[in-house]
């Protein structure tokens, strides 16, 4: 039983790491090249979850709305690179909280207007409703091994991307030294906004795969912004590599906690030492990893500049 | 000097005006303002005169905030105990987390601080004898004795507008003494505030304690004057928000706390509270983040720097 436990648990955590390296990814290029604090990442996301849900319901199938979706978040998204984002580069950190935190207000309230208050539910696409077998005998839900599925495609497409295409290796120039690129004559203006609408449709991506997991409602984008951070801290700014690997270990070590945890404590200690420690410890647990990793290496598991 | 002087009269005579217009309400408010204020201005000194940004203040807030309220529940609700208390495990928190945190510097240093905060949010949330997520409800304010009944809401107002007049004080004397020249060369050029021979860390460390335990102090005001503490004191968009407060108000600036506690506040009353706006109220958020956005994109040093400029060319 046990066993089986740890294998679905595992999955779960895979499948939330894989999502949260979507995020992961732009953010961490948004910050490692144009050393832009982005707290407003989190309502592309958030942004791109309700257009899909519209899409979903214009044309009536998930496969179709999924590419307009991603299309139309980083039309957003480039949109708010050229009118505001851009502004803010030369700024300092505190200037960008200042500002990406008025946009998280203003898109919440946006959001909340065209598509009122209460949260949507986004169905799962049909043929994925279901389980499957998967062998060795465990049930698992089919849509969650589609989106490991779409996760993991989308990790090797970014990894051929970053490192075997010249957008990529200008990508990379941006990140180890925006200085040089520009003086080696790269259109920094043209790679950011790029490298903007790339995150807003991995946003979109992520957000539109965990609607019919989460609730697609406002203050979604909040809650996942804050893990998203902790997973570039972890894998070190700027390093799409190290967001990869922090994305993995922070959605399988939150998914495993959270699961195996209070089980532990169960055998280890009363039931009501129990009770409060095991939720208490395992929210936690992703926090000690990130001090820790920050204490041993305070550039992160890769650092992108050397 | 004459500025303040009238500053202090005109925030002694708001209540007696309100009352005089039947406008309790408004009594409440100022009083919550007075005490983001005192908030606003601690994290200031980390931020704006020390150089570290710490995105988990917060926890210090929430901290004090929880201490008064478990110790009420617990039966002591002495003003002489409970807010030493709070402000003492304010102080210990900052202790432990800033001298953790300040190994690492720049962003690494702001995700740290996060992280501590995110940490002890979620003690709090876990700790189910002291209502866990729903939060708890204090059972009455804390009592100071000697037939003072805080519970009256002119006495409250008073007692916390002189709480904030002695810290405000006491950063102002803080700030002009040896530490605050320190604490400035440190912000200017670490390195060089080294080569000189100032232990940099240590003063570095002191800065954020002291920061804490004003924090705490303000943490226990909140907790007496809503009469409940919850988590969400904790939370990471409340030290957003303590960080916009000063940011708001000028980073750096002495006025630059309270001022952008005051015009945050009231721009959330304005359009939240506002019979004028209607069923629109329902979404200040929208016209307070245009405004912020304006102040970004006009006004760099925020408001108290929009007042220097000003009267620079007067």
């Amino acid at each position: 039983m046990t066993g089986i436990l740890f294998l679905e648990q595992s999955l779960n955590g895979l499948q939330f790491g894989l999502m949260l390296f979507l995020l992961a990814a732009g953010l961490t290029l948004v910050f490692g090249i144009m050393d832009m604090i982005n707290l407003a990442h989190g309502s592309l996301y958030m942004i791109g979850a309700y257009l899909m849900a519209s899409f979903v319901q214009a044309t009536g199938s998930f496969w179709l709305a999924l590419p307009l979706a991603l299309v139309a978040t980083a039309l957003v998204g480039a949109a708010l690179e050229v009118t505001l984002l851009r502004k803010l580069y030369e700024r300092d950190h505190l200037t960008q909280v200042l500002a990406t935190f008025a946009l998280i207000l203003i898109t919440n309230e946006v959001v909340r207007l065209v598509w009122g208050p209460q949260s949507i539910m986004l169905n799962a696409p049909a043929g994925l409703t279901g389980p499957v077998e998967l062998p060795g005998g465990m049930r698992y839900a089919s849509y969650r091994l589609a989106i490991i599925a779409v996760g993991a495609a989308v990790a090797v497409l970014l990894y051929f991307l970053v490192t075997k295409t010249r957008v990529g290796m200008l990508v990379r120039a941006g990140a180890s030294n925006r200085e040089m690129a520009t003086a080696m004559g790269v259109n920094i203006q043209r790679l950011f906004t790029a490298v903007f609408a790339l995150g807003a449709a991995l946003c979109a991506l992520a957000g539109a795969m965990l609607g019919p997991i989460f609730a697609v409602q406002v203050g979604m984008g909040e809650s996942i912004l804050i893990l998203a951070f902790v997973v570039i801290v972890i894998g070190g700014i700027g390093s799409i590599r190290g967001a990869f690997v922090g994305a993995l270990l922070v959605g399988l070590v939150d998914t495993m906690g959270r699961a195996l945890l209070p089980i532990a404590f169960a055998k280890m200690f009363s039931p009501q030492v129990a009770s409060n420690l095991g939720p208490a410890l395992s929210s936690i647990l992703i926090y000690v990893l990130m001090a820790a990793v920050l204490v041993f290496r305070p550039q992160g598991l890769f650092p992108a500049r050397g | 000097m004459k500025k303040i002087a009238v500053l202090i009269a005109l925030a002694c005579l708001f209540p007696l005006a309100m009352h005089a217009m039947g406008q309790y309400f408004y009594i409440g408010f100022a009083t919550r303002v007075l005490i983001y204020a005192m908030a606003a201005a601690s994290l200031n000194l980390v931020l704006g005169y020390g150089g570290m940004v710490s995105f988990g203040h917060a926890a210090f807030f929430g901290a004090g905030a929880y201490i008064v309220g478990i110790l009420a529940v617990e039966g002591v609700s002495s003003v002489w105990i409970a807010w030493p208390a709070a402000i003492a495990v304010a102080a210990l928190a900052a202790l432990i987390i800033g001298a953790l945190s300040l190994r690492t510097r720049g962003v690494y240093f702001i995700m740290i601080t996060l992280a501590f905060a995110q940490m002890m949010y979620y003690v709090f949330v876990s700790m189910k004898a002291y209502g866990g997520d729903d939060g708890l409800s204090l059972p009455t304010r804390s009592t100071p004795g000697f037939g003072i009944d805080l519970r009256n809401d002119f006495v409250w107002y008073y007692l916390v507008l002189a709480l904030l007049a002695a810290v405000l004080y006491l950063l102002h004397r803080l700030l002009h003494a040896r530490f605050g020249r320190v604490i400035g060369a440190i912000q200017e050029n670490e390195t060089r505030a080294t080569a000189i021979g100032y232990p940099v860390y240590g003063y570095k460390l002191l800065c954020f304690v002291i920061s804490g335990a004003i924090a705490g102090l303000a943490g226990a005001l909140i907790a007496n004057h809503t009469g409940y503490v919850s988590p969400s004191l904790l939370h990471w968009i409340q030290s957003g928000t303590l960080m916009i407060m000063v940011i708001l108000g000028g980073v750096g600036r002495f006025w630059g706390g309270p001022v952008g506690a005051a015009v945050l506040l009231t721009l959330e009353e304005v359009f939240s509270g506002s019979p004028l706006l209607g069923d629109y109220a329902l979404h200040w958020q929208l016209p307070v983040g245009v405004i912020l956005l304006l102040v970004v994109l006009f006004a760099p040093q925020g408001i108290a720097g929009l007042v220097k400029k000003k009267s620079a060319f007067a």
